[in-house]
């Protein structure tokens, strides 16, 4: 299943609703563009909703920490939302958990936003 | 592969479907070896990001070079080999992607995905190309994995 992306605002953060497979190719392609174009819009606070996101590689993992670190950069925040057992676990032992600011309600990912 | 087989083998061409056509064919073959779940989802990870390095760092998506992918039961383990037609894989340049200089890096996390899902990962470069060969125990324990992945 290739990946798929949806955004919407909600109180000023962009959440994006992605499902699939984050793996290197399409699926990481469609990531980097996606939050590109957001911050190119002038968006800076930024929720990655992972719920349907089944499967991410050691490219998956580079994409979400090449987005954070974008984002950052500009000024902005980005926030993961709603981790499945499996991406969990590979931020777990990669050590990422400690780096992303990880939320498991969408209104506190929200609300989180200075 | 089925049951009653020891072995099989392909070889593919260097190319992003054949890194897709690598981590399926893994999890085919896990299953039908009645691997649980979860490790059949940490094998065929393993097999994606060693198919990931063979045909990205290895053979450069050469459409000249290939990669050799086998598949073989022997006793209580399942031994996957992947080769590629590079200039070997220098190991002194694989970082630890857990330092904290590190963490944020975008890559250089495959071989320590495979480490850390596999229960044995030997890596043994030469002029001609890399050998992977990646061990999981049939009727293994976790702890394996724990060991191997320092």
């Amino acid at each position: 299943m290739t990946m798929k992306v949806s955004s919407r605002q909600v109180d000023g953060v962009t959440i994006v609703d992605c499902s699939g497979r984050i793996t290197l190719g399409e699926g990481s392609v469609i990531l980097r563009d996606t939050v590109r174009d957001i911050l190119a819009k002038g968006n800076k606070k930024i929720v990655l909703n992972l719920q349907n996101v089944n499967y991410i590689d050691s490219s998956g993992i580079g994409e979400l920490v090449s987005a954070f670190t974008t984002t950052k950069n500009q000024g902005g925040e980005l926030k993961l939302l709603n981790l499945t057992k499996k991406v969990n676990d590979l931020l777990q032992i990669t050590k990422l958990y400690t780096v992303f600011d990880v939320k498991d309600d969408e209104a506190a990912a929200v609300k989180s936003f200075k | 592969m089925a049951m009653t087989e020891q072995r099989v083998s392909y070889t593919l061409d260097s190319s992003l479907e054949t890194i897709d056509n690598a981590e399926e064919k893994a999890t085919i073959i896990a299953n039908e070896l009645g691997f649980p779940e979860d490790e059949v989802m940490q094998i065929s990870m393993a097999v994606r990001e060693g198919a990931v390095n063979a045909v990205l760092h290895g053979n450069a998506y050469s459409p000249d070079k290939k990669v050799n992918l086998a598949f073989e039961r022997i006793g209580d383990d399942l031994i996957i080999t992947i080769r590629d037609q590079g200039s070997g894989m220098d190991l002194s340049k694989i970082p630890n992607p857990l330092a904290p200089e590190n963490l944020l890096k975008t890559s250089g996390r495959g071989i320590f995905l495979m480490r850390s899902f596999m229960d044995v990962v030997e890596i043994r470069p030469s002029s001609t190309g890399t050998e992977l060969k990646l061990i999981k125990h049939v009727h293994g324990s976790s702890a394996g994995g724990k060991e191997a992945s320092q």
